[in-house]
């Protein structure tokens, strides 16, 4: 469904992402992880268009899309949630979720203002969606709340609702547990899993490996910007590099 | 497109700096609220005309109508997409002049002057803001004010077609044959303008393309990600507010009959940014309540010239320090919460 091949992102003399490669196969959850620096965010802000590649290629659904913009990558179905919270903190919640749908619903300005038939039903049908996706992400106690008022938690599953309200074909989730206490972790994991189950491809960024091993179908692992590994949980987890790019070199020598 | 979510940019400094000044929006207004609002607004435009006593007071409420008006336009680029605009009236002043100089210099009705106008004006908006809306925050200001300070000063120098700093009149406002003559009938124009806008505005700021423009205001990254074209949506609502803007000054410059350079200048930019900041950012009826004391109070100062220009800075620096979020929009939360608070002790 993505391939990437070569891809490389410089930002002045640092090598953020080197030469990296691999493809994820449709309706798989597929995470990627690796030491802080390693270039995780950088490898998704390159393929979701907030960032342009110094080199290679990003290949969705057999189109190249290296260097496209956020929004058109939107239309071809990719969506994305952020490590630091991206939540426009002057709409409420839901309103939060409803941009979300943006793609989906008449939002030519001329409309807008001349309320065009049927431009206020499609919109209360899309409050209702985006009110079932808040309930199912688990933060539908927040419905009418404004998002300002929201704790942390619950603000990453309100991004993972926005994002599943533009009805991806994959998702991209950045840190989706960062910040959250075991309980509110477990929950994210669940909802993973959820997701997946529901055929869309999922591809994680996250540091918390028990997540990471339970929900991954394949895994790929960044160190210093290049790709160290890449394989089925099992393989990742009894791969000396790995283990000796987490743990130190020392544990490959002992 | 390429800035970098994690780190502290130029642009995102706009957040901290006028992010505390630039409210929140009040987008989950009821539809009953809205009609209600509605209603009061068109009531007090039809029934305003009983307690005035003569022509002198039609025209402080047509001024406060068109201040009203131009304060909403404004409130659009910058209250609810936060895209901050110090040279507003450059383009009133635009559709002033253009609909002046089409109808004395080259013989048009003002109708098709009006309307020429207000198309001329949204093509340089359009050709500005491809290029300044890619500026934020502070850099933003500095090219909007530049803007128009350039245009009041073309204004003032072109004095073959202009009059130059003199100013120069225009004709009355007339159409199939009738002529609009004296404040009263140009009241219920204004004042009708003034309805209309605000349903448009409203019917926007509710519609998804508005939640596009509030959401771009809240974080361009997430808008992008989520669809919506950031620059594109920029220039629009810019192109829009400058062309409503435009429209106001053709009509207004035929109600006053003499227009001069001074109504694109700094000083009535500042005025509308007032307005919006002191009504309340992202709230329509803010703009009114902003409209009413930015009309009133020179009249209220008129035996002391000059002091007025002191007294809106006075208000504009005492707004921004104890109501950020602006008059309107301030009452409306403690309304709410105390409203909430009753409920809470009933219930005890």
């Amino acid at each position: 469904m993505l391939t990437v091949a070569n891809l490389s992102k410089r930002f002045g003399g640092v090598h953020a992402v080197q030469d990296v490669s691999f493809t994820i196969p449709r309706g798989c959850v597929y995470s990627v992880i690796g030491p802080n620096g390693a270039g995780k965010t950088t490898l998704f802000n390159l393929i979701s268009g907030l960032y342009t590649p110094t080199s290679g290629t990003i290949g969705f659904e057999g189109r190249e899309i290296g260097g496209a913009a956020p929004d058109q990558l939107a239309r071809r179905g990719m969506s994305r949630t952020f490590q630091n919270l991206q939540i426009c903190r002057n709409l409420s919640a839901i309103d939060n979720v409803m941009v979300g749908a943006h793609l989906t619903l008449n939002s030519s300005m001329f409309a807008g203002m001349l309320r065009w038939p049927g431009l206020s039903r499609a919109d209360r049908a899309c409050r209702e969606r985006a009110a079932a996706l808040m309930e199912r992400v688990g933060c539908g106690a927040f419905v009418k709340a404004d998002a300002a008022a929201m704790p942390y938690g619950a603000l990453k599953r309100l991004e993972i609702a926005r994002a599943l309200a533009s009805e991806p074909k994959i998702l991209f989730l950045d840190e989706p547990a960062a910040g959250l206490n075991h309980t509110e972790t477990h929950g994210i994991q669940t909802l993973v899993a959820d997701l997946a189950r529901s055929g869309l491809t999922v591809v994680v960024v996250e540091h918390d490996m028990k997540l990471v091993m339970s929900v991954s179908d394949r895994i790929l692992v960044l160190n210093y910007g290049r790709r160290l590994a890449e394989g089925t949980p099992g393989e990742i987890r009894e791969n000396p590099e790995v283990i000796a790019a987490y743990l130190g070199a020392d544990a490959e020598e002992d | 497109m390429t800035h970098h979510p994690d780190q502290s940019l130029p642009g995102s400094r706009q957040s901290s700096i006028l992010g505390s000044i630039l409210g929140r929006s009040d987008a989950r207004r009821t539809g009953a609220g809205r009609v209600v609002g509605l209603a009061a607004l068109a009531a007090v435009v039809a029934l305003l005309p009983l307690l005035l006593p003569n022509a002198f007071y039609f025209d402080v409420a047509i001024r406060i109508a068109i201040l009203a008006v131009n304060g909403i336009a404004l409130n659009l680029l910058m209250g609810y997409t936060g895209q901050i605009s110090l040279g507003h009236a450059g383009f009133f002043g635009l559709g002033a002049y253009g609909s002046a100089v089409l109808t004395t210099h080259f013989g048009w009705t003002p109708l098709p002057a009006l309307l020429a106008a207000a198309g001329l004006t949204a093509v340089i908006a359009w050709g500005v803001a491809r290029v300044i809306l890619r500026l934020r925050g502070h850099y933003l200001a500095m090219a909007t004010l530049g803007l128009g300070i350039i245009i009041s000063i073309v204004l003032g120098n072109e004095a073959a077609w202009t009059g130059g700093p003199d100013g120069m009149p225009v004709d009355g406002f007339s159409l199939f044959g009738l002529t609009l003559s004296g404040e009263r009938q140009w009241y219920w124009v204004f004042g009708g303008l003034l309805i209309g806008t605000v349903v448009l505005a409203q019917n926007l700021i509710d519609s998804p393309a508005g939640r596009a423009l509030q959401a771009l205001h809240g974080s361009e990254t997430a808008a992008s990600v989520a669809g919506i074209d950031v620059g594109r949506r920029k220039i629009a609502v810019f192109v829009l507010s400058a062309t409503v803007s435009a429209m106001l000054g053709s009509l207004s410059a035929h109600y006053s009959g003499y227009i001069n350079p001074g109504i694109a200048g700094f000083l009535q930019s500042v005025e509308l940014v007032i307005i919006v900041v002191l009504g309340g950012m992202a709230s329509i009826y803010g703009s009114i309540f902003g409209a009413v004391v930015m009309g009133l109070l020179p009249q209220i100062l008129a035996g002391y010239e000059g002091w007025d220009s002191v007294l809106f800075g006075v208000i504009l620096v005492v707004t921004m320090i104890f109501l950020p979020r602006g008059v309107v929009p301030s009452l409306a939360t403690r309304l709410r919460s105390a409203r909430l608070a009753g409920k809470g002790g009933a219930a005890c």
